[in-house]
């Protein structure tokens, strides 16, 4: 190959990048926390849809003579959506005010109304779920390639996964992005392809050990930069096809998942950067080091 | 080598097979898909029943039978296709697409259904309260006619009411639509009441079970709703076939690009791949939502990458300098494990998801296991075979047809 790039040497710049990514995340989770939608929080969503551009400034003064203070009004989809998010669960007869004020206001130009009213109980009995499936889907993968491959390979896989999945929450925490049931699905897609990703370098790398098997730092450190070099292609290959979905959903896809998509681009950099410039890391300096402990016993 | 027409021709067949197969039986497949709220617009709301009264259970037949409370009133309405799933241990999910009055439809189910018996005048003599959990029956009057048999709370209540109303209407209501009005023929002093008419069977036994559902004393709490207008659910579609359209546009010729022929045959599986993907959505009866349809289009792309595993694979067998055939042969075998092993994991993931998700997590669950199901079987099968057919059939002879440079394939 005629590209010959030190993965493995540079491993202590990227746990410093990851570290201080992941940082200031987890900061603006404590410090700020997540933008909740109403899936996680008492309250009403609702979404009216409007043939042209609308004037956000104008719909705040349409929710205020409502009765409505300090409404929280914002436009999507090239300003032809208008969401309405209140922290009060709005009953029908309120809603369906709210439905008819804006037909009037906008008149033909109105084109549809979505609405959704979620109780927080159902909301954190998600979000717990969610948190729950994770979990047991790590031990999973971790049992799983624990038979197949080592243990190592395992835990490694599994921090680049939490590593992925805590990037992304993060970074929905620092850009306060509005957070739903949706975006649960995207973290744990996310978490596939992470795994996926990683997996496929680590069966590269496991191939190479039975064929090489390595004394010292350089030869491991050679077996694992050459295993990441000869998949590279196919991680940016399918890393390029997964985002080339992703970013047509994202700029396509409509105002409904746009979250969603934006979610999963995210994680999908993430998720390959992590296979390519962490998983691997992580193994090789634990592997070596049990090596070297392997190595001492007998000399003991 | 000469090229042998029969493998070539055989290649042609099988693409032509799948390519008609598919452009034919789309469209029935795509009207046969079952399309979220999200995607056709309606309505869904989530109740948790609670006791009416202090120390009462909730207990799975008071939630079936309040499920067949909801569901009498659905059909009042008028809905097709209305969906009632009980959620253990307390709760019963409501779906009614295509409601053509949302806000009828909300109203009729939003106000908890109450059984009441009313004289003449309109006057409520008893409610559903009075009646005995589970206490009408369908049964045979003295004539041996089908009737229902009532059992009420308190028979010294009833003993009183029906002396003073002996031979005038009692009228059964179910919110406010008539169900039935029997006339009080004398007075009843033990509690058990029959009502007689011209009733068949059916229409007694449905009587007795209206009457054992608005029985019910369940609270009906809203926890959740979701209400998305037709036009919206229709818009939201089309964009979301519209963004899968570009994406997996863009997708081909990226792979044809830069995989030249095995990018053709892996452009000719992945269309076999979303067709038979929608075919198990047809044939699960998965609803397909938002969420699901991303997963779907995302499916795509990863679907992609048991393809390039393979291909990238095959160039290096040939980098190594072994003919194409061999490598072909050597770069299926080689990826096909680790193929293996990174799909399981993910399926290991998906499952996880299905057992602890909620409906809409679920369909997403489901989207992605059957996903990277078929997308195993077309990668791994049907790509080897066409890509091996061609290889056979020696046409593919050139290096260049694998996005291999001639230079860069060293010496055996």
């Amino acid at each position: 190959m005629s590209y010959n790039w030190d993965f493995v040497g540079k491993r202590k710049l990227f746990f410093l990048i990851s570290a201080i990514l992941l940082g200031a995340g987890i900061l603006s989770l404590l410090i700020q926390g997540l933008n909740l939608g109403i899936d996680f929080k008492s309250g009403t969503r609702i979404d009216i849809s409007v043939k042209q551009p609308v004037d956000v400034e104008q719909a705040k003064k349409e929710f205020e003579k409502l009765g409505y203070e300090h409404p929280s009004v914002r436009s999507g989809q090239e300003g032809k959506v208008l969401i309405f998010r209140t922290d009060e669960a709005l009953d029908k007869e309120k809603v369906l005010q709210i439905q008819k004020h804006f037909q009037q206001v906008y008149g033909d130009s109105f084109a549809g109304f979505q609405e959704q009213r979620i109780d927080p109980v159902i909301g954190r009995e998600l979000a717990r779920n969610a948190i729950i499936a994770t979990l047991l889907a790590s031990i999973g993968i971790i049992l799983y390639v624990t038979i197949r491959f080592e243990y190592r390979f395992a835990v490694a896989a599994v921090l680049a996964l939490l590593h992925d999945a805590l990037f992304v929450i993060g970074a929905f925490s620092v850009l306060q992005l509005e957070v739903d049931v949706v975006f649960i699905a995207a973290i744990l897609t996310i978490i596939g392809y992470s795994v996926n990703d990683t997996i496929v370098i680590f069966d590269r790398i496991r191939e190479l050990m039975d064929q090489v098997k390595p004394k010292s730092w350089e030869d491991l450190s050679r077996v694992v930069n050459v295993s990441i070099h000869q998949t590279l292609i196919r991680s940016i290959n399918t890393g390029l096809t997964v985002v080339f979905a992703g970013a047509a959903l994202f700029l396509f896809g409509g105002e409904s998942i746009r979250y969603f998509s934006l979610a999963l681009l995210l994680g999908l950099f993430a998720g390959t950067y992590s296979s390519l410039c962490l998983a691997s890391q992580i193994w090789v300096v634990w592997k070596w080091r049990s090596m070297q402990r392997v190595k001492e016993r007998p000399a003991n | 080598m000469k090229v042998r027409w029969g493998r070539l021709a055989l290649f042609f067949v099988l693409v032509a097979a799948i390519l008609s197969t598919i452009a034919l039986t789309t469209r029935d497949i795509l009207n046969n898909l079952t399309l979220g709220l999200d995607l056709r617009g309606g309505f869904e709301v989530l109740y948790e029943a609670q006791p009416l009264e202090k120390g009462q259970k909730i207990t799975p037949q008071v939630l079936a039978d309040t499920a067949q409370a909801l569901q009498n009133r659905i059909d009042v309405l008028g809905v097709t296709e209305p969906e009632l799933s009980v959620e253990p241990p307390n709760r019963i999910r409501v779906q009614l697409a295509g409601v053509p009055d949302q806000e009828e439809a909300r109203r009729v189910l939003g106000t908890p259904a109450k059984l009441t018996f009313r004289d003449e005048s309109g006057k409520v003599l008893l409610t559903g309260q009075d009646l005995k959990e589970g206490g009408a029956a369908q049964d045979y009057d003295e004539t041996g006619q089908p009737a229902v048999r009532l059992k009420l709370k308190d028979a010294d209540k009833f003993a009183r009411i029906t002396r003073e109303h002996v031979g005038r209407i009692m009228a059964i209501y179910l919110d406010e639509n008539e169900l039935s009005a029997p006339v009080i023929r004398e007075p009843i002093p033990n509690g058990e009441a029959i009502i007689s008419g011209n009733f068949t069977v059916e229409e007694a036994k449905e009587l007795a079970d209206l009457l054992n559902a608005g029985a019910l004393p369940v609270k009906l709490v809203e926890k959740q709703s979701f209400a998305v207008d037709a036009s919206l659910g229709k818009l939201s579609l089309q964009q979301s076939l519209e963004a899968g359209l570009y994406g997996i546009l863009v997708i081909f010729i990226f792979i044809i690009g830069y995989y030249r022929l095995p990018g053709l045959v892996a452009s000719i599986s992945l269309i076999a791949y979303a067709y038979l993907v929608l075919l198990t959505f047809v044939l699960l009866d998965v609803t397909l939502t938002l969420p699901g349809i991303a997963a779907f289009i995302l499916g795509i792309g990863m679907a992609v990458d048991a393809n390039i595993l393979m291909y990238e694979r095959i160039k290096e067998e040939m980098r190594h300098g072994k003919s194409i055939p061999a490598a072909v042969k050597a770069g299926s075998r080689r990826s096909f494990l680790t193929i293996f092993d990174a799909n399981i994991t993910t399926v290991l993931a998906a499952a996880v998801l299905f057992y602890f998700g909620t409906a809409g997590v679920r369909g997403f669950a489901v989207s992605l296991i059957f996903s990277i199901a078929v997308s195993f079987l077309t990668a791994v099968a049907l790509s080897r075979i066409l890509l091996n057919l061609l290889v056979r059939a020696n046409v593919a002879k050139r290096p260049g047809l694998f996005g291999v440079k001639g230079d860069e394939i060293g010496e055996l």
